[in-house]
Formats: C-alpha cells, sequence, structure tokens
C-alpha cells in the first residue's frame, strides 16, 4: 500500500482497494484453516485504543491481530474519564513512547484519527471516527458484496437509514462510487446530510424508489438517541415509513442481498423475517471483517499481496 | 512647553477630512497641531516618513478578546494591546465573556486599569447585555455605560430572546451606544462545529447552517426598526446575513456591521486541507463558501459593510491541540489584519486605501462614539503608519499575542504596519520599513 497509515477511504485509491480485496482473499483461506494462524506480524505490537464501545469491531481486529501473530492489547477507555483527565493527545504520545506498530483507533471524535497520525511513527487504522469514516466497514462490505455479486461495477446498491450521522455511509458511499457501483441513498429528509449529492449518489427519500431493481440493499442503524432529537417523531413510523420489510424487498432483483453493519433494531431499521432470511448476508459481514482486517493490517505493515499467506 | 514633532513628507490618508496627498502632520504633546503641506518645523524633532508610506488615523478594532480577568494564560489586557499596536491598532474594544463578565462597574474598571498599567493601546470595554451573560435580566448598562463601557454585547451568544433584544435596543438608545449581535440562533446551531455544507459532511462535523446568522440578524434589525434602536451586526459570515443588512440599511434602519479577515479571505476548504481537522481552522462564525466568502467582499466594496474588524480570539495551544469538535472556536487576528486587507483588498485594487480607512478607523470611531476616526487640529495623536509594500510572513513563532492560534501561519502578504502612534507616543515601530520614530 502507498499509505502509511488507513484513516478514511477517501485517500485510497481504487486499485489499492483491490489490492485490500485481493489481499482478503487469501486471509479468507487462513481462517477456513484448523489452525488459524501465520507468523506474518510475528514480533509486532498492535494497540486496539477504543474510546467508544464496541464488540464487533474490537473483536474482529483482536481475532485479525492475533491470526496474524502480531503481539495484541486492548485499551479501552471511557470518553468521560478523558474528559477528567488525559487528553487524547498525551494518552496517544505515551503509547507511542512504548513503540507500537500499529494502533487501531475508535473514538467518538471525527478527525481523532487524523490528529493521531500527525504525532504518532506507528500506523493508525481507522475503527471508526466520529460520524467521518469507517473504513474497514467499507472495506468488508465491498469484499462481502464481490463475493456474492463477483464485482460492484454498475451494480445497484441502496443504502437506507441514518446518512446524517453515519460513518459507515460516508465509507461506503467513497468506496463503492470509486469501484463503479450505482449508489442510491434514502433516509427521511431530516437525515440526510447538506451536500451528500456531491458525493456522487443519488438521494431519495422514497424507500420503493432506492430499492427498486436493486442488487444489494444496506440498512444501516437507526438509533433512539434521533428520534428524542426530533429527527423523526416515533420508531413506529419510521419502520412503517422506511422500514425494510419481505414487501420492500421484493421491488429489489430477486437475488438481492440483504446488509447491515450491525447491531441491527430489529421492528426499526430492519424486519426480523429480512434480517434472518435467505437473502440476508449480515453474519457473513462479520465473518469477513476478520479477513479484511487481517488484509489492512499485513498490507499496512509493509507486505505484499502475494507472499501473504505462506 | 510640550514637546512637538512633525512627521514630514507622508503619504496622509484621512477620509474623514477628505486628504489624501502627501501633507506633515505636526503632533503637539498628545495632540494633532496641524496637518498641511510643507509645515515649518519650529524646533519640532522632525521624523522623515519614508516614501511610500502612509499615513492615517490610528486603526481601531471593535471586536477583540483580551481575556483578562479569568482568562490569563489565553491573554491578558497587556500581551493584548501589545499585540494590537504591532497590528497597527492604537485602540481596540475588549468583549465582556471573561471570567467573570463584564456585566459590572466593578469588571469594566478592573479592565481600565490593567489598560492603563500596560500604556500602548486604548481600550475601550464592551458590556454584558444580561447579568452574567445568562440571558435573562438587562445587566446594569447605565453603571457600565458611566464606568467607561462604550457598547454592550452577550457576544459568544446572541441576545438570548426576542424580548430582551427589544429591551436592550430600548433602554441602550438612552446611552446613545450601540447594541453588538452575535448572531446565531443556538436551536439551528445545535452542537455544530463547522458551516453546514459538503466540506461538514464530508468531514464528518456537525453543520452550522449560514441561515443561524441571517434569521438572528434579521430578528435583530426589524428590533431596530421598531425601536429606533443602533443594532451592530458583529463578524458576519454568511451571504444571506449580508443581505438581511443590506435590506436593512436601504429602509433607513439603524444597523451597522462588521467582517472578519478570515471570512474575506478563507473558506471552509480550509478544514479538509492541507491539514485536516486543523483546530486553528474553527472559528465561530465557521468560515463558509466561496459564495459566502464572495459577498463579503462584495458588501466591503459597495459600501454594506461598516467596519473590518478581528474577533481576536486568543486560546491556549494545550486546548486547541485537540479533537476538533472539543477544541475552542476562534483564532488571533490582531497582528495579521493589515496584512490581509493590504493584501488581498488594497492591493488588488478591490477598495482604496481610503476606503480601509474608513473600514478600520473612522467607522470604528464613529459606531462607538470614541475619539480618533480622522486627523484633525485638538484630536488625540493616534497614528498608523502602514507600509503597503513591505513583504510579510506570518510567524506563529514571533507573534506577540500570548496565543498563537492562526491559520495564516506561513501565509505571505504583501502589506504591513511601519509604525503605530498612540497619544504622540510611539508605541510600536517595524525595523523592516525604514520607520525611525
Amino acid at each position: 500500500m502507498r499509505h502509511k497509515h488507513l484513516l478514511g477511504i477517501a485517500d485510497l485509491d481504487p486499485d489499492e482497494i483491490v489490492q485490500i480485496l485481493d489481499t482478503a482473499e487469501a486471509m479468507k483461506e487462513v481462517g477456513q484453516r484448523t489452525i488459524k494462524k501465520v507468523p506474518t506480524l510475528r514480533g509486532r505490537t498492535v494497540i486496539n485504543l477504543f474510546f467508544e464501545p464496541s464488540t464487533r469491531t474490537r473483536t474482529s481486529f483482536e481475532i485479525a491481530e492475533k491470526r496474524l501473530s502480531a503481539d495484541t492489547l486492548n485499551v479501552a477507555i471511557a470518553s468521560s474519564s478523558v474528559v477528567k483527565g488525559e487528553t487524547l493527545v498525551d494518552t496517544a504520545m505515551n503509547l507511542e513512547a512504548m513503540a507500537p506498530s500499529m494502533i487501531v483507533l475508535r473514538h467518538s471524535s471525527s478527525g481523532a484519527c487524523h490528529l493521531l497520525s500527525r504525532i504518532c511513527q506507528a500506523a493508525i487504522v481507522n475503527a471508526g471516527d466520529g460520524m467521518h469514516e469507517h473504513p474497514t466497514q467499507a472495506l468488508l462490505d465491498a469484499f462481502t458484496i464481490r463475493e456474492r455479486k463477483g464485482r460492484l461495477t454498475g451494480l445497484k446498491v441502496a443504502i437506507v437509514g441514518d446518512l446524517l450521522h453515519s460513518r459507515v455511509l460516508r465509507s461506503n458511499v467513497l468506496l463503492l462510487t470509486k469501484l463503479g457501483a450505482d449508489v442510491w441513498v434514502c433516509a427521511p429528509a431530516t437525515l440526510i446530510p447538506a451536500g451528500l449529492r456531491q458525493m456522487g449518489v443519488r438521494v431519495t427519500t422514497r424507500v420503493d424508489e432506492a430499492v427498486e431493481g436493486a442488487d444489494v440493499i444496506m440498512m444501516l442503524r437507526i438509533q433512539l438517541e434521533r428520534m428524542q432529537g426530533g429527527y423523526f417523531p416515533s420508531l413506529r413510523e419510521y419502520f412503517t415509513t422506511f422500514g425494510m420489510t419481505e414487501e420492500r424487498v421484493r421491488r429489489a432483483r430477486p437475488d438481492a442481498i440483504i446488509m447491515h453493519p450491525g447491531p441491527i433494531n430489529r421492528g426499526v431499521e430492519i424486519a426480523s423475517e429480512v434480517a434472518d432470511g435467505s437473502a440476508s448476508v449480515i453474519l457473513d459481514q462479520v465473518a469477513n471483517g476478520v479477513a479484511v482486517r487481517m488484509a489492512v493490517l499485513y498490507l499496512l505493515a509493509g507486505g505484499t499481496e502475494h507472499e501473504a499467506v505462506a | 512647553m510640550t514637546q512637538q514633532r512633525l512627521l514630514k513628507g507622508g503619504r496622509v490618508v484621512d477620509p474623514a477630512n477628505g486628504r489624501d496627498g502627501v501633507f506633515d502632520v505636526l503632533i503637539d504633546g498628545d495632540r494633532i497641531a496641524e496637518v498641511g503641506s510643507n509645515l515649518p518645523a519650529d524646533g519640532a524633532e522632525i521624523i522623515d516618513v519614508p516614501a511610500g508610506l502612509i499615513v492615517c488615523p490610528g486603526l481601531i478594532d471593535m471586536h477583540v478578546h483580551l481575556r483578562e480577568p479569568g482568562q490569563e494564560h489565553k491573554e491578558t489586557v497587556a500581551t493584548g494591546v501589545a499585540a494590537a499596536v504591532a497590528g497597527g491598532f492604537t485602540a481596540v474594544a475588549c468583549m465582556p465573556n471573561t471570567r467573570p463578565v463584564n456585566d459590572n462597574a466593578g469588571v469594566t474598571q478592573l479592565i481600565l486599569q490593567k489598560a492603563r498599567e500596560a500604556g500602548l493601546a486604548r481600550v475601550y470595554p464592551i458590556g454584558a447585555v444580561s447579568r452574567g451573560q445568562q440571558g435573562e435580566e438587562l445587566a446594569d448598562i447605565a453603571e457600565l455605560r458611566a464606568a467607561g463601557c462604550v457598547a454592550v454585547t452577550d457576544d459568544g451568544l446572541p441576545v438570548a430572546t426576542a424580548i430582551l433584544a427589544r429591551r436592550a435596543l430600548e433602554y441602550t438608545s438612552m446611552f446613545n451606544m450601540p447594541l453588538i449581535e452575535h448572531c446565531e440562533d443556538q436551536t439551528l446551531k445545535g452542537d455544530g462545529v463547522a458551516h453546514e455544507g459538503p466540506v461538514a459532511a464530508s468531514l464528518g462535523l456537525r453543520g452550522i447552517p449560514g441561515v443561524a446568522e441571517a434569521i438572528t440578524a434579521g430578528r435583530d434589525i426589524l428590533l431596530a426598526e421598531m425601536t429606533g434602536g443602533h443594532v451592530h451586526i458583529a463578524h458576519m459570515s454568511a451571504w444571506t446575513t449580508i443581505e438581511a443588512v443590506r435590506q436593512g440599511k436601504s429602509r433607513g434602519v439603524n444597523v451597522t456591521c462588521e467582517v472578519c479577515p478570515h471570512h474575506f479571505t478563507l473558506t471552509d476548504d480550509l478544514l479538509a486541507a492541507p491539514v485536516a481537522y486543523d483546530t486553528n481552522t474553527k472559528m465561530n462564525p465557521p468560515l463558509r463558501e466561496a459564495r459566502d466568502r464572495d459577498a463579503m467582499i462584495a458588501g466591503i466594496v459597495d459600501g454594506t459593510v461598516d467596519v473590518i474588524a478581528t474577533d481576536h480570539a486568543p486560546h491556549h495551544y494545550d486546548e486547541k491541540n485537540v479533537e476538533f469538535d472539543r477544541a475552542p472556536f476562534g483564532i488571533v487576528g490582531l497582528e495579521t489584519a493589515v496584512s490581509i486587507t493590504l493584501d488581498t483588498l488594497v492591493r488588488t485594487g478591490l477598495i482604496t486605501v481610503s476606503r480601509m480607512v474608513e473600514l478600520m478607523s473612522v467607522n470604528p470611531a464613529r459606531i462607538l462614539r470614541v475619539a480618533g476616526g480622522r486627523l484633525s487640529p485638538g484630536d488625540p495623536a493616534d497614528i498608523t503608519i502602514l507600509a503597503p509594500h513591505l513583504q510579510v510572513t506570518i510567524d506563529k513563532t514571533k507573534s506577540i499575542s500570548k496565543s498563537k492560534n492562526t491559520p495564516y501561519h506561513g501565509w505571505s502578504f504583501r502589506g504591513g504596519v511601519a509604525a503605530t502612534m498612540v497619544g504622540g507616543k510611539t508605541v510600536y515601530t517595524n525595523p523592516a520599513t525604514g520607520m525611525r520614530l
């Protein structure tokens, strides 16, 4: 990879994205072995620095690191204690003093990874920064789509949910448009950020239009706080107007897949019948997350695609 | 006999007296004695003004935060006025959002005392509109006026409600002083940290729409029209605000307004590059889009804008060395405003030097009803000498302000300050200009 850090999809060229996805295929094979471990990152220290609660992403990174034989440790810091004490910069400089190879950072502030990348020698991997980006999520989503559909170019991808506050949305829009997908996004008008159209997507508030003929339906989580913030009147109305039901899914292509970055709110953005149905690849996304993160860590550590799993 | 000094041979730009040409300025003690051609020295100390320099009435920055009392780690009155005179300002008006808030005569007197001790620039305190800037009840405005406040504002916040703004406009009209408004609808601002638009969307930053400013400006212009009070709209940033002021002025409303250098030079693109999430690009109101910046320039050119002010907002390095959304709003401005204005507005031919002096001296004096803004016999000898051809590279490590939070570090401009004189005393000279006082 040409980059020292993975701060966001915005920095990646299409060929770098494809290189990560191709490498992830080899890494996925490692995960299917009885001994799920390669010595690739032996002797390297990776710190998972999480300022927000996370089960899926943190576990996924940790498993990826362990399968690559990295020395890995988790530092979970409640944001509230940081407010009282040490700044992010001081925390980072202290960790940096112990010479880790990489820091995987999850933080509630957009741009936190950029800040760290300016003060650390360690490679910074963005595991979600505020409302900005969640690049490994977009990469694992692309991997999952490519695995099922064989390609990304020309596919109609409908992304439905909270577009305003979602870092998953930003990373996915950047990645999917770079690889030539036809991206539609749909949300209540109150949850559509200004300037989204300039990112090369079709914006609609009519979910049926977004889903019509789609190859991929990607749902985004609706947080209860958004209703309290006045973005929409009730969870019930959200579900009846924007929720992904079996009836709505029937407007998509018969072989359409259903995706969700999790955690899902059953009966809010997605009906259980859809989440658990045969078209759902939600758990494949989770499984692929490990392979994609192995690929990212490996490539950032200076590896090449071909020697990945020797 | 008081000491006389004769500034010889400079280009004097004094729009209030309709002057723009080579004249001598005779200073007697702390006052202007005479301005004219080839004045006799008569024993006065002769100060030769090198060719190309411009002698004008002292510049007045009507929007600065001196941070004292309470936040002396960011700035003090002493360091603030030192930065002011280095930036060519002979006077500054300081905002009341200190700790404690300048909502009573005691705080006003403290600021004035610190200013006397520091010397250098004149300091005009601005009092709070509401007690504690809480937006509930009027502060003791008559007392503030008597203690030396020249205006009132809840800057940092708008006057909280329409009814309080109405009362404030009615009440201040008794004292012939303006209500200065930080226009920003708080519900539309929410927890926004950047201009709402494509840049904030791509950076994942919460937005503050331009109309949040224009809505409050519209409210206050209508209230000024109704009450006859004088409202001054601070630090305009949105094209819709300029439009509201333009309409108000065309109806004869007693409204004046100011723009800061960063809002007529920068856009929110600077948040993304060259340094993504640079907290020195975070200020309130935020950097907006090209349309907004261009509207600021158009308003300066067409006369809608009355004043260029800096909104000098010093913050400590530690406070800015954090995540973007946790950093405080604001940048320093006292030491960069003249260079930015000379280069981007005057050198480019958008405005004349005379118009610049109106924006930075004549009009602030008129709006605040303070001395200065002209070089007439008997006026205080507050004089700024500009060096329009001086090449200046902004270097925050050399700034005189206690804080270094500027987005202009490393930028080069053509134009600077040669010398600053307050009450006949030289308070700043720039050795790079050949000026000796």
